[in-house]
């Protein structure tokens, strides 16, 4: 049982591992460094995120207008902005809109695009051929400015910007999904279940799936990477989480206009809080995918 | 040879076609009634329905569509909302911006990308490798403006060695466009840098287990002239596709650095199209890139094609 004392964060690999059987090449991702360094950045933000109340030393919002554009010190460790907020306090509150964000829209796009994925896979024909032809067409187009112009045609919001992400990776998905589906079905097993008679949405869901899951679970992470990047990027360019709420890439876009007067502070901090992040998300993709393929 | 590159060159404009209706339908069709938007909250229903009717928005959906794409195929990209003028110019002049700085970005990360890939797959599996790759995917998911962020404080502000704005100004020469173009490549480099190495990196990991690799080894010849003259151009095919595809993220980096750095180009025109609700402007430098891309793709396929003897020679099945 020593296997399951995991660090937390490991608790979903653990979940799934325990069904798969595949608990040794899981093993092998908890002791790589690079997963443990990317878990460790992971689980404070996730913790910054639902503890930012109690862990941020200032109100987020609260303004002190005597005291803005102050450099770090013993008060404000990370500085004041230009409306006298804490700067580590809207840091540490502005992980909270992003790791809701990010891992939504993710989320949908891999339950769709996993849908997609099977359907496409398992049933193949024309139903193959249109969806592979419009997928290729989407993914001819810049994603970014895709996800751009319908965010600015439907307005700004948190569930517009997690619909139209998910929408956007949904192709992206679907398009890895269906090819590991196509080396399932020429497997044994899946004629065996053909000839018990079981019913195709059957077949893909109970039989097809949980032997795609790897697949899926990596495809889901990258992607994770790349929400938070879109995310943090739309919310940069002024169609995200509007101000005065905490966000890092809100809080960059309001204060990168006095960068040239000496003030660093209050954009580089949620600079640096949108790096470690998608690195740390970067880290535990790169190891679990180096272990699905040795 | 001819009917493959035929069938990518209808491919793209079957791509592009595509394109316009998703333009269309976003900003034509999804922002509701274009007369209210412009006029606002506050005009009268009657003013707001002559300016509709004088923008041509209250005809049925179709002939919208087909009027404003017959007007892109004679060239006539529409009137900007913000300027009551033909966006062309616009267009044009910020055009010619954005290629400056993505050329600049791109003549100093393709050479360094494929060294760095050639670098991790001699070295793959050590640290040399581990280094390259994990640093090289990192980056490359670090928004462009996080790291131009890093770069600017560095950079101009902390070391003072460059300009913080990307705008030379009016009649600026050669060498001073250039050196404040310097900094807004870095995000684009970082961001391109990993998968050009990644996508090196692959192909020469497969050129050097190939069996002619190992025939070259063992006929005597030095490992340098093995990799120069075998490996590398074998290698390098999938790399040059991959350099293509990455136009696309390139454009999408240009909004962002274009903004950040306060620079004329396409990417900062249309956020400023955005933010001002001039669907004209924003319509027509999104086909625009679009446009770019599928040139762009297109450009890679014939390369591709010239440089594999066997689609060259026209025995592609």
């Amino acid at each position: 049982m020593t296997e399951i004392a995991a660090p937390p964060a490991a608790g979903v690999v653990v979940a799934h591992a325990e069904r798969s059987g595949e608990l040794t090449s899981w093993r092998l991702v908890l002791r790589r460094p690079t997963f443990l360094a990317g878990a460790a950045i992971l689980v404070f933000w996730v913790v910054c995120a639902l503890f930012s109340g109690a862990i941020a030393p200032h109100d987020p919002l609260a303004q002190e207008l005597l005291a803005t554009n102050q450099a770090p010190s013993a008060a404000h460790w990370f500085g004041t902005d230009q409306l006298g907020r804490d700067v580590l306090s809207r840091v540490i509150a502005g992980s909270r809109t992003i790791l809701i964000i990010a891992p939504l829209a993710t989320l949908l796009g891999t339950v769709a695009g996993t849908a997609i994925g099977l359907l496409m896979g398992y049933l193949g024909g024309v139903v193959d051929i249109v969806v592979s032809r419009l997928v290729e067409a989407v993914l001819a187009l810049p994603l970014l400015i895709v996800a751009f112009i319908f965010v600015v045609a439907l307005g700004p919001s948190p569930a517009v910007i997690i619909v139209v992400v998910g929408f956007v990776f949904t192709p992206l998905i679907a398009r890895t999904v269906r090819s590991a589906v196509l080396v399932e079905s020429q497997l044994d097993y899946l004629s065996s279940a053909r000839l018990l008679g079981e019913k195709a949405p059957r077949i893909m869901f109970v039989e097809i799936m949980p032997n795609v899951l790897p697949t899926i679970l990596v495809e889901f992470t990258v992607r994770l990477g790349y929400a938070i990047f879109t995310v943090a990027t739309l919310s940069f360019l002024g169609f995200g989480v509007q101000p005065p709420t905490p966000d890092w890439g809100a809080d960059i876009a309001a204060n990168y206009g006095v960068l040239p007067a000496g003030y660093w502070w209050m954009t580089l901090f949620p600079a640096l809080a949108i790096a470690s992040l998608v690195i740390a998300i970067n880290l535990v993709t790169d190891s679990i995918e180096q272990v699905l393929a040795s | 040879m001819a009917t493959y590159l035929l069938k990518r060159l209808g491919l793209a404009l079957i791509t592009l076609w595509l394109l316009s209706m998703i333009v269309f339908f976003a900003l034509q069709v999804l922002p509701g009634d274009p007369g209210r938007s412009i006029l606002g909250p506050l005009a009268a229903p009657s003013a707001v329905a002559a300016l509709d009717h004088q923008l041509g928005v209250d005809k049925p959906l179709v002939s919208q569509y087909v009027t404003w794409i017959t007007g892109l195929l004679h060239g006539n990209m529409g009137t900007s909302y913000q300027f009551r003028t033909p966006v062309e110019p616009f267009i044009q002049a910020a055009l010619v911006n954005s290629i400056k700085l993505g050329a600049l970005a791109f003549v100093i990360v393709v050479p360094l990308g494929i060294l760095g890939g050639v670098l991790a797959a001699l070295h793959v599996g050590r640290a040399t490798d581990r280094i390259i790759s994990v640093a090289g995917l990192s980056a490359a998911t670090v928004p462009e403006f996080v790291s131009g962020i890093v770069v600017i404080v560095v950079f101009a502000v902390t070391l003072k060695w460059l300009p913080v704005s990307a705008a030379a100004g009016q009649g600026a020469s050669p060498a001073s466009q250039f050196e404040h173009l310097i900094l807004p490549a870095i995000p684009l480099i970082l961001v391109l840098f990993g998968y050009i190495a990644r996508m090196a990196r692959a192909g020469m990991i497969e050129a050097l287990d190939s069996d002619y690799a190992r025939t070259a080894t063992l006929k005597g010849l030095k490992r340098s002239v093995v990799i120069r003259r075998h490996l590398l151009r074998n290698a390098l095919l999938p790399t040059i596709t991959v350099i293509a595809t990455q136009t696309g993220y390139l454009i999408g980096g240009l909004v962002v650095v274009e903004t950040l750095f306060n620079y004329q180009g396409i990417g900062n025109l249309i956020f400023k199209a955005a933010q001002g609700k001039d669907f004209p402007m924003l319509e027509a430098g999104v086909l625009t890139i679009g446009v770019v891309y599928m040139v762009a793709t297109l450009i890679a396929d014939v390369l591709y094609t010239v440089l594999n003897p066997r689609l060259r020679l026209g025995n592609s099945g």
